[in-house]
C-alpha cells in the first residue's frame, strides 16, 4: 500500500495513458479519438514533469551567489522540454481540428463508421 | 524548387566534405553539445540526406503539372507544406538530440497529414486515420526519450552512448528502449502497427505518394538504425532488451503479410503500399540482425527502395493523370503506348525482384550474407522467399502491360487511350519521363557500382 501511495503519480499517469489509448482506438467518434490523443499526451508531459520532482529545491535562480550548490535548485530541463511538447501537442491539435472541420463539411457527421458507409 | 535543388546541392557538397574530412558537429545556438543542441552529419546521415533531398527533387520536378491538376487552390501553400516536410525529414537525419528528433519527427508527420488530406473525400479519412497514430507514435517515441533522460541525464545521443557504457543496463534504460522502437515502429510501418500505410498512399494525391512512400517510412527507418548505432551501446539492444530478436522477427512477418496481401490486390498503388510494408520489413530485419554488414544492407536497401518506389509511384501517377483510373486492367497495353516509361518501369520492377545487376539483388543478398554469418537460416529463407512473392505480383503487372492482347473490351480502351493523347502526353514526356529514365539508370549504375558506395561512404562509419 505505502509503495502505490509513495509512487502515486506514476500509477496516475499510467491509468491517463490507459483511458487515452482506449479513447483513440476504442471510440468510435473521431472528436473522442482527438480527446483521447490529447490525454495521451498530456500524460506524458505529466510524467516528465513528475520526474523533474525534487524535494527541497527551489526555482533555478541564483540565490547564494558565491556557492551555489546544485541540490538546492530544480533541474528545469525537463519543464522547458514540455514547454515544446506542449507547442507540438497543440500544432497537432489544431491540424486534427482543421481536418475535422473539414471532415464535417463533407459528411455532416463525425462518427467513423457512419463516415464509412457514405464512402461505401 | 529552387530551395529543393539548393538543398539538394548542399548535401552533396556535405557527403563530399565528410569523407573527405570527417564528421561535422555543429553546436545550434553556440550552446556547447552535452547542453545544447547538436548537429551531426557524418558518413551515414550524410548519405541518407542525399538519398532523400535527392529523390524529392526529381519526384517535385516530375510531378508539377500533377500537382497543378490535382490540387485546387494555391500551390504556394502546397509547396510550402512539401518544404515543411522536407525540412523536417533531413532535420531527423542530421540531429544528434533525442528531443530534437522527436520535434523534427513531429513538423514532417504534420505536414504528411496535411500533404494526404488534400486528396479528396476518401483521403480525409484517411488522413484523419494516419494523424491518430501517427501521433501515438510520437507520443511513444517521446515516452521512451523520457526514461533514457531520467535514467541518463542527457539528451545528447553520443553523451547517452558514453554513459550508457559506463553505467551498464538498468530496467528503466530497457522501457525506454522498448517504447523508443515502440513509437518509431508505428511511423515506419513495421507490421503489426502499419495499418495507416495502405489506406494514406493509396488515397493521397498521387504526387504526394509519390514524394511520401519513398522517403517518409526510410527516414523512420534510418532513426531507428541511429539508435542501435550511436544511442545504445554495441550489443545492448540485442542481449539486455530483446528488441534485435522482435525487428527480425516482425520483419520476417512483415515481409510475408506484405507481399502476400500485395498479390491479391487490384489497385495499382494499394498493391505498391503492402509491397512497401514488405520491403520495410527487409530493412527492419537488416536493423534487427545489428551486425555491420547487415547494417550495410539496410542503408544500401534504405536508398535503393527509395529509388524503386519513387519511379513506381511515378509510373503510377503518370498513369492516373492521363488515364483516370489505378486498376491493373487499366494497364493493359500500355505498353505500346508508354514505351520508355515502362522500359523504366520494368527495370525498378526487376530490381524490386532482386535480379542482378540492378540494385535491389545486391542489397538483398548483403541481407543473405549477413543472416548466413548468422546462422539465422530461417530468415534467409524468408529474404529468399520475398523475391519469389515479390516476383509473382510484379509479374501480374508486366503481364498485364506487355503480353495481354487487347480483347474487344480493351480494343476500346486502347481507343480511349489513343485519343487521350493530348497536353497531359506532351507534359508527361517533358516531366515524367526523363525522370524516370535517371531513376532507372542510377538502379542499374548503383547495381554496378554498388561497391564503391560501400568502401567509401558506408564501411568506414560502422
Amino acid at each position: 500500500m505505502e509503495e502505490i501511495a509513495a509512487r502515486f503519480p506514476y500509477w496516475f499517469i499510467g491509468l491517463l495513458l490507459a483511458i487515452g489509448l482506449y479513447g483513440m482506438i476504442g471510440k468510435r467518434s473521431l472528436v473522442k479519438k482527438l480527446i483521447g490523443l490529447n490525454i495521451f499526451q498530456s500524460s506524458i508531459i505529466l510524467f516528465f514533469v513528475a520526474s523533474g520532482l525534487k524535494h527541497g529545491a527551489s526555482v533555478p535562480i541564483l540565490q547564494h551567489e558565491h556557492h551555489p550548490i546544485a541540490q538546492d535548485y530544480l533541474n528545469p530541463l525537463p519543464h522547458v522540454l514540455m514547454l515544446t511538447a506542449i507547442v507540438v501537442s497543440v500544432a497537432v491539435t489544431g491540424v486534427a481540428l482543421s481536418f475535422l472541420v473539414k471532415i464535417h463539411h463533407e459528411f455532416k457527421n463525425e462518427d467513423e463508421e457512419t463516415i464509412l458507409e457514405q464512402l461505401g | 524548387m529552387a530551395a529543393v535543388f539548393l538543398s539538394t546541392a548542399l548535401s552533396f557538397l556535405g557527403l563530399n566534405h565528410v569523407l573527405e574530412n570527417g564528421e561535422i558537429r555543429y553546436a545550434l545556438g553556440g550552446w556547447a553539445p552535452p547542453l545544447g543542441i547538436e548537429y551531426v552529419l557524418d558518413n551515414i546521415s550524410a548519405f541518407v540526406s542525399v538519398v532523400v533531398t535527392t529523390i524529392s527533387l526529381l519526384v517535385i520536378y516530375a510531378t508539377r503539372h500533377i500537382v497543378s491538376a490535382e490540387i485546387s487552390g494555391h500551390l504556394s501553400s502546397f509547396y510550402c507544406l512539401v518544404l515543411l516536410l522536407l525540412a523536417g525529414l533531413t532535420g531527423i537525419v542530421v540531429t544528434g538530440d533525442l528531443f530534437n528528433l522527436f520535434v523534427f519527427l513531429e513538423i514532417a508527420s504534420l505536414a504528411a497529414y496535411s500533404l494526404v488530406f488534400l486528396g479528396g473525400r476518401r483521403a480525409m479519412l484517411a488522413g484523419y486515420r494516419y494523424l491518430i497514430l501517427g501521433s501515438i507514435g510520437g507520443s511513444l517515441y517521446l515516452l521512451g526519450v523520457a526514461f533514457i533522460y531520467f535514467s541518463t541525464g542527457t539528451l545528447n545521443m553520443s553523451d547517452v552512448l558514453y554513459i550508457l557504457n559506463q553505467q551498464g543496463a538498468s530496467s528503466s534504460v530497457s522501457a525506454g528502449a522498448i517504447f523508443i522502437f515502440a513509437g518509431l515502429g508505428l511511423k515506419m510501418g513495421l507490421v503489426p502497427l502499419h495499418f495507416w500505410l495502405p489506406n494514406a498512399y493509396t488515397e493521397a494525391p498521387s504526387s504526394v505518394a509519390s514524394l511520401i512512400a519513398p522517403i517518409m517510412t526510410k527516414v523512420a527507418a534510418y532513426s531507428m538504425l541511429r539508435m542501435f548505432i550511436s544511442v545504445f551501446p554495441e550489443g545492448y539492444l540485442i542481449n539486455e532488451v530483446p528488441i534485435g530478436l522482435m525487428l527480425i522477427s516482425l520483419g520476417s512477418l512483415g515481409v510475408l503479410v506484405g507481399s502476400i496481401i500485395a498479390i491479391s490486390q487490384s489497385n495499382l498503388r494499394r498493391m505498391f503500399a503492402y509491397s512497401s510494408i514488405s520491403q520495410l520489413g527487409l530493412i527492419a530485419i537488416g536493423i534487427g540482425l545489428a551486425t555491420p554488414l547487415s547494417f550495410i544492407a539496410a542503408l544500401l536497401h534504405i536508398m535503393n527502395h527509395a529509388i524503386m518506389k519513387a519511379l513506381l509511384f511515378l509510373v503510377v501517377s503518370d498513369i492516373n493523370s492521363r488515364f483516370k483510373s489505378e486498376e491493373l486492367k487499366s494497364l493493359v497495353g500500355i505498353g505500346k503506348v508508354m514505351k520508355l516509361n515502362m522500359i523504366a518501369f520494368t527495370i525498378a520492377a526487376i530490381s524490386m525482384i532482386g535480379i542482378p545487376p540492378t540494385a535491389g539483388f545486391f542489397s538483398k543478398w548483403y541481407l543473405a550474407l549477413a543472416a548466413i554469418d548468422l546462422n539465422q537460416w530461417p530468415v534467409l529463407i524468408i529474404i529468399l522467399g520475398s523475391s519469389l512473392l515479390t516476383a509473382v505480383y510484379i509479374f501480374r503487372i508486366l503481364e498485364n502491360v506487355f503480353v495481354k492482347t487487347a480483347d474487344s473490351e480493351s480494343k476500346n480502351n486502347q481507343q480511349s487511350i489513343d485519343s487521350k493523347f493530348g497536353d497531359a502526353h506532351e507534359l508527361s514526356l517533358l516531366n515524367i519521363t526523363p525522370v524516370l529514365l535517371i531513376l532507372a539508370i542510377s538502379i542499374i549504375a548503383i547495381g554496378i557500382f554498388n561497391m564503391l558506395i560501400i568502401t567509401h561512404i558506408l564501411e568506414p562509419a560502422l
